[in-house]
């Protein structure tokens, strides 16, 4: 199919500004220049030559621009990484997450240091206390400056809070992990007090909120495991390998409460 | 010509933006109650029909505002009464994602993570507002723009002023083009010129979204408001025209402008009729 041009005299007059030109050309004109690249090349070649005024403000803008241009920093390249952090914890949650580790290796230490403690392995005392504190930080008016806005958004709820606390374990699984293979206590011994604790904080927080919770799961651990630990220098009773049904039905419980009151999440609990 | 480079430019329409509007007002709450603390009826019965257009929440301080407008942001459960955010009820238990979508808040102090830049907090809140992954960095670009902080947009927060923090806490609530806008006291901490351009983007809001500004300066909502509502100790006393809240005043009403004085008398014919003072 041939393609038919626009005249070297519509282009030369479109050039000059198209002012005596009649608006059925002008549309016919602008609409084939659209489309094809050859008419718009001749366009270009008749500025230059027709409406050189017009070649030099092009050209003066350029230049201007140009040295502007360069002046002006690019966007920086940015980590897309440092942006999806946040999408798993928050910035506050870090330093109780450091905390936690941190109070593992020491329990690890001490454990090393002091054969002669007992039979009872620090590591194991403090593992169900351990997520509380993240799991309290990612969660609750007191700790996190952006609580309320968080608290206004869609994504607000049980969905983000199992994401952060989800986060928490990460950070907090290897580690007891690390730490129980060194002093010799199986992983069920652990894992399974440290997610109850931890699924009781949830389920707990959707009554009196996270943070309040983690308080009292804080007290309850320190008179169910800590106080007896201490004073019979033994394993505690609600550690023994023979419990870990009783901490697997905990577990399926709070979990339970939490599927069930799943919408408790996405409201403030203790208004302002 | 378009490319397909084009088209990533301009935001494409969804189904959300053609979808018919199949509710009269965006905002409609019954009787409303909420509760403040454990005993404290904070916000005590006020009905309101609030459609597109600025709308100026007036009211001494501890009059409900705040809690009035956090009710009407979902985050606190209304104890008693009825509302309905563009026709759909949100006073019991149940999934509000759809209906936070579509709306901004503001609150009235608000907190951030300081190690953040304006960016990355207004990408944050669009991740938690779920604005699709792809529409994030331009729908970010173009708030922080509208608020006139795109030359900061890569400074942390905590090197801001309170002006500028504010309006990223503004940029946050629009960059999900939210259908309602709540803000709470958003004029505080802005100089005079920002306040000003502050009322011109009030403006603009609200020609297409419904806007609720809680503010205690008057002439705020003289110079960007459509609608004013007046509440005095958890009731609307008042809900009209800036005219007309100007015309309730008379000379021997204290206050510098006709709004002022016609906002001292509103609040003390409801006095009166409370009995309290």
């Amino acid at each position: 199919m041939r393609v038919e041009h626009a005249s070297a005299r519509l282009v030369h007059d479109y050039a000059r500004g198209g002012t005596g030109m009649a608006a059925d050309e002008l549309w016919a004109l602008e609409a084939h220049l659209e489309a094809c690249g050859i008419c718009r090349e001749r366009l270009a070649a008749a500025v230059a030559t027709e409406a050189p005024e017009i070649t030099a403000l092009l050209g003066a803008v350029r230049s201007d621009l140009d040295s502007r241009l360069d002046a002006a920093a690019p966007a920086p390249k940015r980590l897309r990484r440092r942006a999806r952090l946040p999408r798993w914890a928050t910035p506050v949650m870090v330093p109780w997450l450091a905390m936690t580790a941190g109070l593992t290796l020491i329990a690890l230490l001490l454990d090393f240091l002091n054969p002669d403690f007992g039979e009872v392995s620090p590591v194991l005392l403090l593992a169900p206390a351990l997520p509380l504190a993240g799991v309290a930080a990612a969660w609750s008016p007191g700790l996190d400056p952006a609580h309320e806005l968080t608290s206004s958004a869609p994504r607000a709820g049980l969905y983000l809070l199992l994401r952060r606390t989800a986060s928490v374990l990460t950070v907090l699984v290897p580690v007891l992990f690390a730490g129980g293979r060194l002093t010799g206590v199986t992983v069920a011994e652990w894992l399974l007090p440290t997610l109850a604790f931890t699924v009781a904080a949830l389920a707990l927080g959707g009554a009196i909120g996270v943070g309040r919770a983690a308080v009292v799961l804080g007290a309850v651990w320190a008179a169910v495991i800590l106080a007896p630990a201490l004073a019979t220098q033994r394993t505690p009773l609600a550690l023994r390998p023979d419990q870990l049904p009783a901490w697997a039905l905990l577990l399926a419980l709070g979990a339970g409460i939490v599927i069930a009151r799943r919408g408790a999440y996405s409201v403030l609990r203790n208004p302002r | 010509m378009t490319t397909g480079k084009d088209d990533c430019m301009t935001p494409a329409t969804g189904a959300a933006d053609i979808a018919p509007k199949n509710y009269a007002w965006e905002i409609r709450a019954t009787a409303l109650k909420v509760r403040a603390g454990r005993r404290r009826i904070a916000v005590d019965g006020p009905s309101l029909s609030l459609g597109t257009g600025a709308h100026g929440l007036l009211g001494p301080n501890g009059a409900g505002k705040t809690t009035l407008i956090r009710t009407l942001a979902t985050v606190l459960r209304p104890a008693a009464g009825e509302l309905e955010l563009f026709g759909t009820s949100v006073s019991g238990v149940g999934d509000q994602r759809a209906v936070r979508r579509r709306i901004g808040y503001l609150p009235q102090e608000f907190g951030y993570y300081k190690r953040f830049t304006v960016r990355e907090f207004v990408e944050y809140m669009a991740w938690l507002k779920e604005v699709p992954g792809s529409d994030i960095p331009g729908a970010v670009q173009r708030a922080v723009e509208r608020v006139g902080l795109a030359d900061r947009a890569d400074e942390r927060m905590k090197a801001l002023s309170g002006g500028m923090v504010r309006r990223a806490g503004i940029a946050q609530a629009i960059v999900n083009d939210p259908a309602v806008l709540l803000l709470d006291e958003p004029t505080a901490g802005l100089d005079p010129a920002q306040r000003m351009r502050f009322r011109e983007l009030l403006q603009e809001l609200g020609r297409d979204t419904c806007v609720v500004v809680s503010t205690h300066l008057v002439e705020d909502v003289a110079a960007a408001c459509s609608d004013v509502l007046l509440l005095a100790a958890g009731r609307l006393v008042f809900q009209g025209t800036p005219e007309e809240m100007a015309a309730a005043g008379g000379p021997g009403h204290p206050g510098d402008s006709p709004l002022e004085r016609g906002y001292s008398a509103l609040l003390r014919n409801s006095e009166r009729k409370e009995g309290t003072w």
